[in-house]
């Protein structure tokens, strides 16, 4: 099945002298992480399907640095930064589309006082802008009148004002959008920005994302749709903490979407 | 002897402002103390933001109830401080009532005082029943014990005061009128006073005088009084929520500022025509200090920041770390940074303007690391803040002074930035095993 991929480097096509509409930054999680590598290659699956000219780096991808960043170590991030930055304006990127927040965040925000001037857009915001223009469709029925509730990931929605483009995506698969009681500019972390993802959280009463989990399960969904690698493992976790596995499911947008159209 | 009370009165004025300015001249040298950033961009931005925020009180909304209830207070303290030019006037000039000539339109604003005055004393009331008896969560957060607790419901009592001294100026003033006492112009309409009216029966003339001369001079020290407090209180924010607002963030919460200082390091490392071995030049300055272990590294927008918190604990109950139990709180962030920038103060009054060590710093005195690094940097607090204030920014300069300057990153996140220094990513894996997905089915 993954042969069925179609995933052109950016070496490659610059060998042939061809410059993609968009690079595909895959980001860490995505490239290594089991869980993110399906939300990867689903959203590989959509670009393929509708025939977008994307490429990503490939090896020559290396972090953006945002957890180093997040932890205080600024020159470890700037290390990263500017390295990346030399590959990306070496193949005269101008435009940058990655399914995770944190690279989507610091791609666009901290990157350009260092040199990196790209249009960066977060997987959600560039499946709704192939929607608005006709170039995908999105197939209801999979998931119709399911009721989905959609977890915000910090570094997409308060961080950078992106709140609608996934709750767009999800009313198109006809599926009952349900909120929960923190969501949009109040909505609760899932414990894993900020470098948490790598290290034990505090001590305290709960973990957040358990905190998080509980106000999910409140809208008694059948998935919790999130937008982020971090937040898809830490809602994971929380969902079988309360033993709900079997019954509630955590899905990337880019997966909802792949899977109602059978990719 | 007849102009006595116009000169004790124009004394207890300039006293009154005179030690204001002394404090604002203090604590404007205090948050100057703070490094320079630059804010002088996009002023019409600035200041929408601050006809949005501090004036137009958009973000006290958010929830509603207080919203209201503040807003009551503030437009009430705000009209209501109208009437202090009349009083401020007729005591310098022995006039009464000195406004009066406006007839209706004075009628008209009288009236108002007096209604928004009994809409002051009902919002206070419902506040302090809030703090006190309800108990809300984020006004006893272990931060709130002590000075704070007391100051927050101190200055309900003085609100209370101020008003119903008001008041009782205005229904003994309303009581002479209808005697036709001399000098008690017949003026002003009083929708709320004149229900005072019962306790005032069959008092003598001298008598109503008398109450009514205190309740005016109450009220106009008492002012003075509450003017002074702000310095030492958390009430500041009456003031500073306007400079605050307009030197708040205006880029995306995400966007955090790349430090120059590491910037100069980095191409420094890269540029292959550097010579890693030449001798600095002479006149190179100290390496800059990375982050920020005391209130001195920080800058003068964080310290503003600090001054401008009014403790009312939104960013705390948002905060995903203090829901669930650390000890992380943003707000305590912002009252330490306030506290220790005040005992840097008081160090330099001390010492002859200049800051004498006094072997203690921000960092672990009055913040612990434990703190420091429960933050997910979510910005919930930022979000949360109704003024602007970025407590987020402080524990990033500080989490920046522990593992630039001390290396003390919590071991786990040691490892993981040793795994992007060594294979670019945070795990360990291999760089050359980035597209491996592809293949894997």
């Amino acid at each position: 099945m993954g042969s069925e991929l179609k995933v052109p480097t950016m070496a490659e096509l610059f060998a042939k002298g061809e410059q993609p509409e968009v690079l595909f930054w895959v980001g860490c999680a995505g490239s290594f992480d089991d869980r993110a590598k399906k939300i990867t290659k689903a959203f590989v699956k959509i670009l393929n399907k509708a025939k977008i000219s994307f490429a990503v780096l490939g090896t020559e991808e290396s972090c953006t640095g945002d957890p180093a960043k997040r932890a205080g170590n600024e020159f470890l991030f700037q290390m990263q930064a500017v390295t990346n930055i030399e590959v990306l304006n070496g193949y005269e990127i101008k435009k940058v589309v990655t399914a995770c927040p944190h690279c989507f965040n610091t791609l666009k925000n901290e990157y350009p006082g260092l040199g990196g001037n790209y249009e960066v857009m977060h997987h959600t915001q560039f499946l709704k802008q192939l929607l608005d223009e006709g170039r995908m469709t999105i197939k209801g029925g999979t998931f119709k009148g399911k009721r989905i509730t959609f977890h915000d990931p910090c570094y997409l929605g308060r961080a950078n004002n992106v709140f609608e483009a996934p709750r767009d995506l999800i009313k198109r698969l006809d599926a009952e959008l349900v909120e929960m009681k923190s969501c949009k500019t109040r909505g609760l972390c899932c414990g894993a920005g900020g470098a948490q993802m790598f290290k034990e959280p505090e001590k305290g009463n709960k973990d957040i994302n358990v905190e998080r989990t509980e106000q999910a399960l409140e809208t008694q969904p059948e998935i919790i749709a999130v937008a982020c690698p971090f937040c898809n493992t830490m809602m994971t976790d929380g969902v079988k903490d309360k033993e709900k596995e079997t019954t509630i499911s955590v899905m990337d947008i880019a997966e909802l979407i792949a899977k109602a159209d059978n990719l | 002897m007849e102009y006595l009370q116009n000169i004790l009165f124009a004394i207890i004025l300039i006293l009154g402002i005179g030690f204001f300015a002394r404090n604002i001249k203090k604590l404007s040298r205090n948050i100057k103390l703070g490094k320079n950033v630059d804010v002088s961009d996009n002023r019409p931005q600035r200041w929408g933001n601050m006809a949005k925020m501090a004036l137009g009180q958009t973000k006290m909304v958010v929830r509603p109830i207080p919203g209201i209830l503040h807003i009551l207070v503030y437009v009430g303290f705000i009209i209501i401080n109208l009437e202090v030019l009349e009083i401020v006037i007729d005591g310098l000039l022995g006039t009464h009532r000195v406004f009066a000539p406006l007839g209706v339109l004075y009628d008209l604003l009288i009236a108002s005082f007096e209604i928004l005055a009994l809409l002051v004393i009902v919002a206070v009331v419902l506040f302090w029943v809030r703090r006190n008896i309800i108990k809300l969560q984020r006004f006893v957060k272990p931060e709130m014990s002590g000075w704070p607790k007391n100051d927050g419901n101190l200055i309900l009592y003085i609100e209370l005061a101020l008003m119903f001294l008001f008041l009782s100026m205005n229904a003994a003033d309303f009581q002479l009128q209808q005697l036709n006492a001399d000098h008690y112009v017949q003026a002003g309409s009083f929708p709320v006073s004149q229900f005072f009216a019962p306790i005032f029966e069959g008092m003598s003339v001298n008598m109503l005088i008398l109450v009514e001369r205190t309740a005016w001079w109450l009220h106009i020290t008492g002012i003075l009084f509450f003017l002074n407090y702000l310095y030492y209180s958390k009430h500041l924010h009456i003031l500073l929520a306007f400079p605050n607002t307009y030197f708040a963030k205006l880029d995306a919460k995400g966007k955090f500022r790349n430090l120059d200082a590491v910037t100069q390091e980095v191409m420094l490392m890269l540029d292959p025509d550097a010579d890693p071995y030449a001798a600095p030049a002479g006149d190179t300055p100290e390496p800059e200090k990375f982050g920020a272990s005391d209130v001195l590294d920080l800058n003068w927008v964080q310290l503003l920041n600090a001054y401008t918190c009014t403790e009312c604990g939104r960013c705390t109950s948002e905060c995903p770390a203090n829901l669930t139990g650390k000890k992380l709180s943003p707000r305590k962030i912002m009252m330490d940074t306030r506290d220790r920038i005040e005992e840097v103060g008081r160090n330099i009054d001390a010492n002859k303007g200049k800051f004498e060590d006094d072997g203690k710093q921000l960092l672990d005195d009055y913040i612990t690391r434990e703190e420091l690094w429960a933050c997910t940097s979510c910005n919930a607090c930022t979000e949360a803040c109704p003024v602007g204030i970025d407590p987020l920014s402080i524990i990033m300069d500080m989490r920046q002074y522990l593992v630039m300057e001390q290396s003390a990153a919590p071991s786990d996140l040691n490892t993981m930035m040793g795994n992007i220094e060594n294979n670019g990513a945070p795990w360990p894996f291999n760089q050359l095993d980035r597209l491996n997905w592809k293949e894997e089915s």
